[in-house]
């Protein structure tokens, strides 16, 4: 099977289903001439033309506004934002409008478009350009959101949302793009709300999703050469969510550990936390824990903008926590 | 480590207790669950078990001598072991609760250690496990010789404990309090229950490499163990209470009298009252009121043997024999004699969802002046049943069927049949007045207008 990166895969998507389907088009900042802030386009305008590759100006609210509405008179829009942080002028029209439409219209009107781009701090690029901001859009009913952690699951899950009726955010990563893995030649799909059990393992589950799943890979490798066989549950889709393969997992494991690259207040992780906490009450050995980046801005010194984030560390030290292990 | 053996609430008004006999004297091993001494309470004589493995290395209350609860009476743990900070520690707990003199011993000397709330003691009800309870604070316990504690979760009256910890200890039927735990401050966690049992139960998916089972399991109370096992499982205080006033029984002289009974009447009758009030009056309710007006005329039924005198009571208290997982209780009805079918059934359903989850307290299963025991559930069709003392008698009824019996005209006819055994100790009753007894209760199941004339 070839070995691609991330941003290999996101590209192949995207030429595949533009391929399949004229309506889809492509949208944003730097897109075009340039091949991406992150080369995820590269090759896309030679190959279908101005029309369906567009640059757009620095307008987040606007050109989101403009995807809204095309999506509404029928066409299928990609709409690529450089980054999540920026991507915060164009909420309103993702919430306000994109979430709703299909709601308020009593379903004349469909959704489908697909809002995309880096989520997540990168490196060296300080507190406003270093966030997570998924929960932003997990809260809202009428998104879907997805949120990819390997090359595979990448390509086939912007496949499935570029062909959802709906409204689907797409959460990719800054330093994930270059990530490598093998992707099948021939056409799949992932479907959206299926999570995926990355590593299996009967000792303690650690639930994550994105990028903290390098971290969270690392501290199971760890965890082996002391012992202890963690599952890695890969959530893949944060809205809808995987409840059921979570807790299968949970109850086979009677531990749990969520690792969650957002802040810990009102998260993804805090309320997966919370459902299995509610869900599991009974086979819980101990209580769930939650390795999130620590409750602040990111600092902008290098170490303390590693040590603000989750790691293979903090990762192991939970799952001893769950375990009742000192060593 | 050394375990304080605190004096702990054996009732649910207890705040003191006396200690009536040790079991155990300095230097024995003991193991969870063995008798360590008798305890007098407010109420009477209650077993206090020991709450963990290993050696008594220090009694600190001698027989006859009382302690409030949360007092340490007695220390165990591993042979030549040095306690001496501990006893320090136990009277220097103690020494405010002395001065400080309160009305009540409410809280105010928390022994050190979280020893106390761990006690297993199987009659006993959940003793608050950070310093004495005050009467009020120990509400809901379950009496003496009820079975495993379900109530309400409370700290105060419940160790730290996981939830897969409480589940798992309570499909193996073991008493989470009687776990020592050993996850962060106590709490009992998987591995302890595990641990404690060395027994998974069936179906459980344990660890590879779960550690040997080393102690027994404290009460194999395991639901469906596929196959037999060969176990020896300790006696709770329930099974020894049974052993004990059931083995009195046999020292009174027992006879057996069968009747069967055409149960038409009745049955039809506590059907139109069902159907008419919309209520559910249980059969039981009609036995025993029914056994209450026919012992009113037989009043020598409803006595007691005293060696030198016999008691004639004068209610009719009829302990009702009701099954639980492991053991059995017998609810007692006050004054059965002087209520209604209606009034005996609330009471009834009350005292056995109480029964079934542990909550009955002692005046409500003890003293009971006539028993019923109902095996008509089973299938049972006669059955003989052992004098539940202080009664003299105990009406043993089988399952109700229809059966073809010959008529008056020599004619075969369907009629529901219900066979009953009364047991008599001879040396209150004699067998024409027991004998006397079941006619009129037959004749009164059969007609139940009877029992108004």
């Amino acid at each position: 099977m070839p070995i691609i990166t991330y941003r290999e895969a996101l590209n192949a998507a995207l030429d595949e289903e533009m391929t399949r389907d004229d309506k889809v088009f492509l949208m944003g900042e730097e897109v075009g001439e340039y091949d991406g802030a992150y080369k995820v386009s590269k090759g896309l305008l030679d190959k279908f033309g101005p029309r369906r590759v567009l640059d757009t100006p620095i307008t987040e609210l606007g050109f989101t506004g403009l995807g809204v509405g095309a999506a509404m008179a029928g066409l299928r829009p990609v709409v690529e934002w450089m980054t999540h942080n920026f991507a915060l002028l164009a909420l309103d029209q993702v919430v306000n409008n994109a979430a709703k439409m299909r709601y308020m219209s009593g379903g004349q009107f469909t959704m489908p478009i697909v809002f995309r781009g880096p989520n997540g701090p990168a490196e060296y690029l300080a507190a406003q350009h270093s966030q997570a901001l998924q929960s932003y859009y997990a809260h809202i009913p009428g998104l879907k959101v997805v949120a990819p952690a390997t090359p595979y699951d990448a390509k086939g899950l912007l496949k499935s949302a570029i062909r959802d009726n709906n409204p689907v955010v797409v959460l990719e990563g800054e330093l994930m793009y270059a990530w490598k893995g093998e992707v099948p030649e021939e056409e799949y799909l992932v479907p959206i709300g299926k999570a995926d059990v990355k590593r299996e393992g009967k000792d303690v589950s650690i639930i994550t999703y994105s990028k903290p799943l390098k971290v969270v890979q690392e501290a199971a490798e760890t965890l082996a050469g002391l012992g202890i066989e963690a599952e890695i549950v890969d959530l893949r889709s944060l809205r809808p969510l995987d409840e059921e393969t979570v807790y299968a997992s949970v109850r086979k494991t009677n531990r749990a550990v969520v690792v969650d690259e957002s802040w810990p207040v009102a998260s993804v992780g805090s309320h997966v936390a919370w459902l299995i906490s509610r869900n599991c009450f009974d086979m819980l050995d101990a209580p769930v824990e939650l390795v999130a980046s620590e409750d602040v801005p990111m600092p902008y010194n290098h170490r303390l903008e590693l040590a603000a984030q989750p790691s293979a560390a903090k990762v192991v030290a939970a799952v001893k926590k769950v375990l009742y292990r000192e060593d | 480590m050394a375990e304080k053996i605190l004096m702990i609430a054996l009732s649910p008004t207890m705040e003191e207790g006396t200690i009536s006999a040790w079991k155990v004297k300095e230097g024995d091993e003991v193991k969870n669950g063995a008798l360590l001494c008798e305890v007098e309470t407010d109420k009477a004589v209650m077993e206090y078990e020991s709450p963990v493995n290993g050696t008594v290395l220090k009694i600190l209350l001698e027989a006859g001598g009382s302690a409030k609860i949360g007092e340490l009476i007695a220390v165990v743990g591993k042979p030549g072991e040095n306690i001496d900070a501990l006893l320090k520690e136990a009277a220097a707990a103690a020494a405010p609760a002395a001065a400080a003199t309160p009305p009540t011993p409410d809280r105010a000397a928390p022994p050190a250690g979280p020893t106390v709330g761990t006690a297993a003691v199987s009659s006993a009800p959940p003793a608050a496990p950070a310093g004495p309870a005050a009467p009020e604070r120990a509400a809901p316990p379950p009496p003496a010789a009820a079975t495993a504690w379900e109530g309400p979760l409370g700290y105060g009256s419940y160790p730290r404990s996981s939830p897969l910890a409480r589940k798992l200890a309570r499909d193996r039927g073991l008493d989470i309090r009687s776990i020592p735990g050993t996850g962060p401050e106590g709490r009992v966690v998987r591995r302890d229950v595990e641990g404690f049992t060395g027994r998974p139960a069936p179906g459980y998916h344990a660890p590879a490499g779960a550690a040997a089972p080393e102690v027994p399991a404290a009460e194999a109370r395991a639901p469906a163990v596929p196959g037999l096992q060969s176990q020896e499982i300790p006696v709770t205080g329930m099974r020894a209470a049974i052993a004990r006033r059931l083995g009195e029984s046999a020292a009174a002289p027992h006879f057996f009298l069968r009747a069967q009974v055409e149960m038409d009447s009745l049955m039809d009758a506590r059907a139109a009252v069902n159907a008419s009030a919309g209520e559910k009056l249980s059969l039981n309710a009609f036995f025993m009121k029914l056994a209450a007006e026919a012992i009113k005329r037989h009043p020598r039924i409803n006595s007691t043997w005293k060696e030198k005198t016999i008691q004639i009571h004068g209610t009719v208290d009829i302990g009702l024999a009701v099954a639980l997982p492991d053991g059995l209780i017998t609810p007692v009805v006050r004054d059965c004699g002087g209520k209604t079918v209606s009034r005996i059934d609330a009471e009834l359903a009350v005292l056995i969802d109480r029964a079934r989850r542990g909550g009955l307290k002692p005046e409500e299963y003890s003293g009971a002046t006539f028993s019923i025991s109902n095996l008509g559930n089973y299938g049972i069709e006669e059955f003989t049943a052992i004098i539940n003392p202080p009664g003299s008698a105990i009406l043993a009824l089988g399952e109700t069927r229809r059966e073809p019996v010959l008529g008056e005209d020599d004619e075969l006819k369907v009629r529901r049949i219900m066979r009953m055994t009364l047991t008599c100790d001879h040396r209150t009753i004699d067998g024409a007045v027991g004998a006397a007894f079941l006619r009129d209760l037959k004749l009164m199941l059969q007609e139940p207008l009877r029992a108004l004339v």
